[in-house]
């Protein structure tokens, strides 16, 4: 790619020489015509932004995206998450819809548009990040999509042409009965929403969320769709495309040269996106008779979340502590804002029945690379790793025997959860009850959050 | 040598090889021309044996040639010379085949596989046409040797090879894998990159008895019988059907595990491309039963049920009444009877159909179905649900008799199951396709063992020519093998349909000819 040089004159092109002239000269790009709301964002934008533009929305772009994350780490139902991120969106990346009477329209929707390919710049490196990108950009249009008045979104599925086949009049007629059970229930308010239903027909292979769940007819192949039901397919259509762009987009990155204008922005976009921040600093908001130290650790132990208390109990009756426990206390700590020394201190004095040659060698290093003071180049720069959030500690590396990191209220069964409670002091019945019901739904988060101590979430506020 | 070894109580060499060999004597390790020529190193019964592979192909393709001038059309040749029958036997001769023979003997396992095994079958089933192709090529094979050792990615050019090694080895069983991108063989060559990866494999099922512990009294673990085996009948009617009719797909063939079950394997093209998703969809389509030992009731669905499931329950439900309420009669005893009682949804009814039954013990679980309507209606309560009732027996019907499958074995598309017509090694008996024009007949007690097998040819005196005869014609193994020929020449019909159907399609633009 060449250099932009405005003094430049391309043969390919059709160019206006003349400086007064210019000015007025008609764009030698096509303009984007913006029709919907909502975009698949199939072409790439073509006109030109400033830099701060490009930096800004792609900024904003990102705070939403990073919020719609920390939604999904929460387990929060749709309509939630879209209470929750109504604000956010009105504030950073609002969209109106056709039938608002809005000027910014196509302002909004090219800021939309732009920003959205500006991230795939940036997240499309490394496999990790597409993926993330992908699953977060999923969930921004399916979030989009079920706040679009009922004609809009049709005229924008119409225009994707997804080919997808209409019912004949005469498998309507036989399969009535079926088609009225299996998406709207019983008697005759269920047949005339059947009736007055759009349906079409695809391969059941376009809709494996609803064969899988037996929501949807099949016959000879082909899944019989009621119009609702498409949101899960254009949905489906959305995530399968941006993967194939990102493939793509990531085949050709490096040729973009680019090294002293977008180059650092895109990375330094594609380091931002984490929640929490991975940066952390001295705690200077230490509040009286809770400062962070290792002295004080033993009476800081009761407002810790249960994963870090119990290890912390392990540790005192043990004097030790197995590699991954160390980890994820260790980067908590750190979180918290307690300094590499006060850390070293604890630990050395953890390991009790230790002498400080053993402690030197065998733990030390380890502590020192959490908090990034030795290690590779981005190691360092990055201060170390960041304190495992809680979907990392869920869903990844379960405990092993005579291993003590992971989540309590997922890796702990009921009795020995139970017991952990009521040693650390918590033995009022409706809270344990509470707990076991959200253990038995798989809601860990809100288990934790019974706690009637500080709830763990708000450990990052308080730190930052 | 690996082979070798584990072939050392056998009576040396097959006589597929070359007449020119020597006959060994047992416990010698035999020294044909073959072994010498298979490159294993590694030391006998050693763990290595699981990952090495044993490259014999070179040595196996000249032998190839002159086997086939001899076999011909004779894959299995029939044994004229009769007369020596003893123990440390002349090659190849059957023993004589007492009541005390394991299924597991080894010269039994041999005879079988020389001469009854349908190789060709075999081959062109999982080839889908005539002449080697990648499908089966590239195809994994699994050999559970003796000492219990694994072989993986075995890969074969021909059935002949294959045949050969299943001989050479004499593996008490094998299992069939997926088509590979390359020889799998050669998988070394690409350090793992995704360049060797698995292209497909047909969509399996497995029904196992033992999943259905819970709801039949008359066995339990390892036994069958006749009523038990009904479950397995129910299930292949629900699965069959959903599979035809609601997914369109057309060859599926069934197969008797050998023990206390049945598979499924799905060989329709489509059927085999698909990726793990689309299996994991499909399994969880036709799942129903979930939950383990503490999960109380395995059945709750949401209503109006789905057709599949309305269709499920019109079949069902005959069987329910014979092969569960009569013939199982799970509920006779108190205990049993508050299993039912826990899955009914009014607490009222419950009270009363426990006093009934607590009043009379030992009712049959017949009288104890019909009792719940009875009972509810005579139920002067005005809350009473009887919509709820009706819910709940249908979902207890289907806990009974709904179809249990387990889903590991279909869920991925890299997954190895057992080869039909293996023989089961701890019944003896032969892992025969199961008929569904007339599955209601099946008795699985009655599938031909090994041992029979090989008595039936013994007891076979048709004297007129018949050289051209099959050994497998001479016995009970006949139909079973028909069977498959005729499923086999269907799904190769079909693939060969598409296929000329395809390139008449890309010939048309050329032939506008006047």
């Amino acid at each position: 790619m060449k250099r932009q040089d405005f003094n430049r004159i391309d043969a390919k092109r059709r160019n206006v020489v003349d400086h007064r002239k210019k000015q007025f000269a008609d764009p030698t790009y096509k303009e984007a015509q913006y029709s919907h709301r909502l975009n698949f964002y199939a072409t790439p934008p073509t006109a030109e932004i400033t830099l701060e533009q490009f930096e800004q929305w792609a900024i904003d772009r990102l705070r939403i995206l990073a919020e719609l994350e920390a939604c999904s780490f929460r387990n929060k139902t749709l309509s939630e998450t879209a209470l929750h991120m109504k604000p956010l969106l009105d504030k950073y990346m609002p969209l109106d819809a056709n039938s608002s009477s809005s000027t910014q329209l196509v302002a909004e929707r090219q800021k939309d548009h732009y920003s959205h390919f500006i991230l795939r710049l940036a997240f499309s490196s490394t496999e990790d990040l597409r993926r993330r990108f992908s699953r977060v950009e999923t969930m921004l249009f399916r979030l989009r999509l079920s706040a679009d008045d009922m004609r809009e979104r049709a005229a924008f599925v119409q225009g994707l042409n997804l080919d997808w086949d209409p019912v004949p009049e005469d498998e309507l007629r036989q399969f009535a009965a079926e088609l009225a059970a299996v998406s709207f229930g019983y008697g005759k308010k269920a047949q005339q929403a059947r009736d007055e239903e759009t349906w079409c027909k695809v391969d059941w292979g376009r809709v494996p969320d609803l064969v899988e769940s037996r929501r949807v007819f099949l016959r000879a192949g082909k899944a019989y769709v009621p119009f609702r039901e498409q949101q899960s397919m254009v949905v489906a259509e959305f995530t399968t495309r941006l993967e194939r762009a990102l493939e793509l987009t990531a085949r050709a990155l490096p040729r973009l040269d680019e090294d002293d204008r977008l180059t650092p922005i895109l990375n330094h976009l594609s380091k931002n996106f984490v929640a929490p921040d991975s940066n952390y600093t001295g705690g200077s908001t230490a509040v009286e008779g809770a400062e962070i130290t290792a002295r004080n650790m033993d009476n800081l132990v009761q407002h810790f979340p249960m994963c870090m208390s119990s290890m912390h109990r392990i540790l005192r009756r043990d004097a030790k502590l197995k590699h991954f426990g160390r980890l994820q206390y260790s980067l908590f700590l750190k979180g918290i804002g307690l300094s590499l020394e006060e850390c070293l201190l604890f630990w050395r004095q953890g390991f009790s029945k230790l002498t400080d040659d053993e402690f030197n060698k065998e733990y030390r290093y380890n502590v020192r690379h959490v908090y990034g003071d030795v290690g590779g180049d981005s190691n360092r720069r990055g201060g170390g790793y960041s304190p495992y959030s809680c979907q990392k500690i869920l869903t990844e590396h379960p405990p092993g025997p005579g291993e003590t990191h992971g989540c309590p209220y997922r890796h702990f069964n009921m009795e020995n959860l139970t017991s952990l409670l009521q040693s650390s002091g918590i033995s009022d019945r409706a809270v344990l009850q509470g707990v076991k019901e959200d253990k038995d739904n798989q809601k860990f988060h809100m288990a934790c959050n019974r706690q009637p101590l500080l709830p763990p979430l708000l450990w990052w506020w308080l730190v930052a | 040598m690996e082979g070798v070894e584990v072939a050392k109580t056998t009576n040396g060499t097959s006589s597929q090889l070359s007449n020119d060999e020597d006959v060994d004597m047992a416990n010698a390790p035999p020294t044909t021309v073959l072994d010498e020529g298979v490159a294993s190193d590694e030391p006998v019964g050693s763990p290595e044996i699981k990952i090495k592979e044993v490259s014999e192909v070179k040595l196996e393709d000249i032998f190839a040639g002159v086997d086939s001038d001899e076999d011909d059309d004779e894959e299995f040749p029939g044994r004229p010379e009769r007369e020596d029958r003893d123990q440390s036997s002349s090659p190849g001769s059957p023993r004589e085949v007492g009541s005390s023979v394991k299924a597991s003997d080894p010269e039994l396992m041999r005879s079988f596989y020389q001469r009854l095994f349908p190789w060709r079958y075999l081959f062109q089933w999982l080839n889908h046409s005539p002449t080697p192709t990648d499908d089966f090529k590239h195809r994994e094979f699994a050999f559970t040797l003796r000492n219990d050792a694994y072989l993986r990615y075995q890969a074969f050019a021909s059935s002949d090879l294959l045949r050969k090694d299943v001989l050479r080895l004499m593996p008490s069983r094998f299992e069939i894998g997926p088509v590979y991108s390359a020889n799998p063989r050669d998988r070394k060559m690409f350090q793992g990159s995704a360049a060797f990866r698995p292209l497909s494999k047909e969509l399996c099922f497995d029904i196992d008895l033992t999943d259905y512990d819970d709801v039949r009294t008359c066995c339990g673990k390892a036994n069958i019988c006749n009523k038990c085996w009904q479950f397995i009948t129910m299930a292949i009617k629900v699965v069959d059907v959903a599979l035809r009719d609601d997914f369109g797909f057309k060859h599926i063939l069934w197969i008797y595990s050998g023990r206390r079950g049945a598979h499924a394997w799905v060989c329709d093209k489509k059927a085999r491309t698909m990726d793990d998703l689309k299996r994991r969809v499909i399994a969880g389509y036709l799942e129903v039963v979930r939950g383990g030992a503490q999960s109380g009731k395995k059945v709750n669905l949401r209503r109006p049920l789905h057709p599949h499931l309305t269709r499920s329950l019109d079949i069902l439900k005959t069987h329910f009444q014979d092969d569960v309420l009569e013939a199982q009669d799970p509920w006779r005893s108190p205990e049993q009877s508050e299993k039912l009682l826990q899955l009914l949804p009014d607490k009222e009814l419950i009270e009363s159909l426990r006093k009934k039954w607590d009043s009379s013990p030992e009712r049959a679980s017949t009288s104890k179905w019909a009792d719940i309507d009875a009972v509810a209606k005579a139920s002067t309560s005005k809350n009473f649900d009887s919509k709820a009732l009706l819910d709940a027996k249908q979902d207890i019907v289907l806990e009974y008799t709904y179809p249990r499958l387990d889903i590991e074995v279909s869920k991925k598309l890299n997954h190895l199951l057992k080869s039909p017509f293996v023989v089961h090694p701890g019944t003896g008996r032969v892992c025969v396709p199961i008929d569904t024009r007339s599955l209601d007949d099946f008795d699985p007690l009655g599938v031909p063992t090994v041992q029979s097998l090989i008595r039936e040819i013994d007891a076979w005196t048709d004297d007129s020519d018949k050289q051209s005869q099959q050994d497998w014609e001479k016995t009970s193994l006949k139909p079973y093998i028909d069977y498959f020929r005729s499923f086999v020449m269907t799904l190769m019909k079909d693939e060969r349909d598409v296929r000329v159907k395809r390139e008449h399609d890309e010939d048309q633009p050329d032939s506008l000819e006047f």
